[in-house]
């Protein structure tokens, strides 16, 4: 299983990422003991180079960290093929469960890669370094979830067997089980679609209150109610936009809507959704580091762009789904 | 943004003003993209021709096997199994292989009761009369039937028999036909001399996919002696063995890889006195570390994706303009005897992305630290010499 191409790309891409992250983490732990802005002397110099070096590893190796969900689960989808009883990335996963643990945590990282890849570019932007004890040390705590999701991922295809019998989404996401993914597809229809286009609305209505008002209370609303439209946004996937794309009253796997025979219309839409929610999230996680004078315009001029992305993101991501909903020959409704 | 496109400007004139160096970089690097990318269209290339042919394969393959090798089937075995709940259809198969000594090539013989759908895509007929067939492109090219409109084959009791030419296949897949010649089912039990009553196998039809496992356990049950192979065991197989291949031919590459990375490693580390030079010029005119390290970045992304284009570009034309003859006859396996055959171009976007991990992630990892050492250079220090 190992020596499936996808798999070996993405073994060999995270294992050099880590590499260079672990020599960013061990300079950037210097620099946290050593630094001393005041001071002019040629080690200062010396550390005040070296985070550029930090910042451009740590940036590429985020960056790759980023993609490397993307060709995670095209890997999940391509090797369903391999196993009796799959029929797309719900069935690879459940051939070892490991790989659950490695998706959630894909996720995971993917997050807090981004916000630290924000809060070093503000960093960046300001004179004094203001945020570099701070950086260093929240790098020092990515470190271990990055080297976790390495782990997660080598111990999933390592323990890939092609001799089990695997369950597919159909089992998984039926509305007949008992399990939390069958009690989401059981959701009734009329509710949940009233729920998401109606938080939709509520949603757009924070982000333009925020464009209007500097105030950090709505900032921070906007923080949770981003992370509350993820969660409403895959319930809703599972729910109904699933059945519609596939035509298909009683199929609600979130995965299959990746595959070629869906015109992997599922790729836009998760990548609209995470960025979205990823933006909206920005705003309020920043309010604390507006205390800092230097960093309270720099901070402020970033906020209207990361606002202006979330609201895009998020109504992209309602467009493509509202497009596929209206496309597709499943009608419930007269 | 504007600030950026400037760079990427001057970044393209500083590529060009040391034209030997960038293009020594750029020749290795889209080497090794196109030898990787080869394995990755070839291996796709393969699998989308077995994918055509999974399509005609039967629901579930009977086969009866002695002393663990394959054996003619009793045709009345499939009175029973055609009972069996489940199964739509049954019928015997009668095909084998003919080694002809006249163009060293072996070709597929198969009885036209048992013809698998794909093969309907069909200029002529499919014979119908004693002594008519119809054959493949790659057989009809090699013994020229097209022009003649005969086929001549030397049957198992060393006579050779004519065959009328009616239909030539053009199949979309040519793997799928290249090799095949299709006779009645009585030309081919007379020609091979099978023993009255026994075909090769037996096609059964499934409407329903969820039941072929606990058939293919009854018929096992009925009679011990056969095997039945299942679609989807095939088309696992398959991918097991094309996976497989290509992700070994990969680990293999990956010495020209690290090769590679020490090679970019290096060049990224030997810095020219005119390129110091240029450097300390940039910072004493004002330009700080970080816009050193973003032309640095531009240089290497320009560098990465010309390189990557062209090799992707290269892999392409090497695999389905010529075949992928480099590389074929280690992931093919079985192409010694074969008829030459084209394949049909495939192209997959996440190869782009695989090939980015592959290469674009090591290149960036092995010249990181080199470009950092140099766009920290002190302009004083490079200008005093």
């Amino acid at each position: 299983m190992i020596l499936h191409p996808g798999v070996l790309a993405l073994n060999i891409g995270s294992a050099i990422t880590l590499l260079m992250l672990l020599y960013a983490t061990v300079t950037g732990t210097v620099i946290i003991f050593r630094w001393d802005y005041s001071s002019s002397s040629a080690a200062q110099l010396m550390l005040e180079r070296r985070t550029y070096l930090i910042s451009t590893l740590v940036n590429y190796s985020l960056g790759f960290q980023v993609l490397s969900l993307i060709l995670f689960i095209y890997c999940l989808d391509d090797i369903h093929q391999l196993f009796i009883g799959a029929m797309c990335a719900t069935g690879s996963l459940n051939a070892n469960p490991v790989g659950w643990y490695a998706l959630l945590s894909k996720i995971m990282v993917f997050f807090l890669a981004g916000f630290w890849i924000a809060l070093n570019v503000i960093d960046q932007k300001a004179e004094e370094y203001p945020l570099i004890k701070l950086k260093y040390l929240l790098l020092i705590l990515l470190l271990p979830c990055i080297v976790l999701d390495f782990y997660l991922q080598i111990s999933y295809f390592l323990g890939l067997d092609p001799a089990i019998i695997t369950s597919c989404c159909g089992s998984l996401f039926g509305g007949d089980g008992d399990g939390a993914a069958s009690s989401l597809a059981a959701l009734p229809l009329v509710p949940s679609m009233l729920a998401f286009y109606g938080y939709f609305l509520v949603f757009s209505m924070i982000v333009c209150l925020n464009l209007y008002f500097a105030s950090a209370a709505l900032r921070v609303l906007l923080t949770l109610a981003s992370a509350l439209f993820l969660v409403l946004a895959i319930v809703s996937i599972i729910s109904f936009v699933s059945t519609y794309i596939y035509e298909l009253p009683t199929h609600h796997c979130p995965f299959d809507i990746m595959q070629r025979g869906y015109h992997f219309i599922g790729y836009p839409i998760y990548l609209t959704l995470l960025l979205g929610s990823y933006f909206g999230m920005l705003p309020g996680l920043f309010q604390p580091l507006k205390k800092i004078s230097c960093l309270r315009q720099i901070i402020g001029a970033a906020e209207t762009k990361w606002l202006t992305w979330s609201l895009t993101g998020v109504t992209l991501f309602v467009i493509l789904v509202t497009y596929a909903i209206n496309l597709s020959k499943l009608t419930y409704f007269q | 943004m504007t600030k950026h496109l400037k760079i990427i400007d001057y970044a393209i004139t500083s590529l060009l003003r040391r034209r030997y160096k960038s293009f020594a970089i750029l020749a290795a690097y889209s080497l090794t993209v196109t030898t990787l990318a080869s394995v990755l269209f070839l291996t796709h290339a393969l699998r989308t021709e077995t994918d055509y042919i999974m399509q005609g394969v039967p629901d579930l393959i009977v086969q009866r096997t002695i002393a663990g090798r394959h054996e003619l089937i009793p045709v009345d075995y499939a009175e029973k199994i055609g009972a069996i709940p489940g199964v739509s259809g049954i019928r015997p198969r009668y095909w084998g292989y003919y080694y002809d000594g006249l163009t060293e090539a072996n070709y597929t013989l198969l009885g036209s009761g048992g013809e698998p759908a794909p093969l309907q895509m069909l200029t002529g007929r499919l014979p119908v009369n004693p002594g008519e067939s119809a054959v493949g492109a790659g057989v009809a090219a090699l013994r020229g039937s097209a022009v003649s409109g005969e086929l001549i084959l030397v049957n198992s009791r060393n006579i050779g028999v004519l065959f009328q030419v009616t239909g030539l296949f053009r199949s979309e897949s040519n793997l799928l036909t290249n090799d095949l010649v299709v006779l009645t089912d009585r030309d081919i039990v007379d020609f091979f001399g099978f023993p009255p009553g026994e075909a090769t196998d037996f096609a059964v039809s499934i409407p329903q996919s969820s039941e072929i496992q606990t058939i293919a356990a009854k018929i096992k049950q009925l009679y011990p002696d056969t095997r039945p192979i299942t679609k989807r065991e095939l088309t696992r197989t398959y991918d097991m063995v094309f996976g497989w291949r290509s992700g070994m031919m990969l680990t293999v590459f990956c010495a020209a890889i690290i090769a590679f990375c020490i090679m970019a490693w290096d060049k990224a580390t030997g810095l020219s006195a005119d390129e110091k030079l240029e450097i300390g010029i940039l910072k004493a005119i004002g330009w700080d570390t970080a816009d050193v390290l973003a032309l640095k970045f531009w240089e290497g992304l320009i560098i990465s994706l010309t390189a990557f284009l062209s090799g992707m570009i290269l892999a392409y034309v090497h695999v389905f303009f010529f075949n992928g003859f480099v590389l074929a006859a280690v992931i093919k396996g079985w192409s010694v005897l074969f008829p030459t055959f084209r394949l049909t171009p495939a192209f997959n976007l996440f190869y782009v992305l695989i090939m980015g991990f592959f290469t674009v992630v090591p290149y960036v990892a092995s010249t990181v630290i080199p470009t950092w050492r140099a766009a920290i250079t002190d302009p004083d220090s490079v200008m005093r010499g």
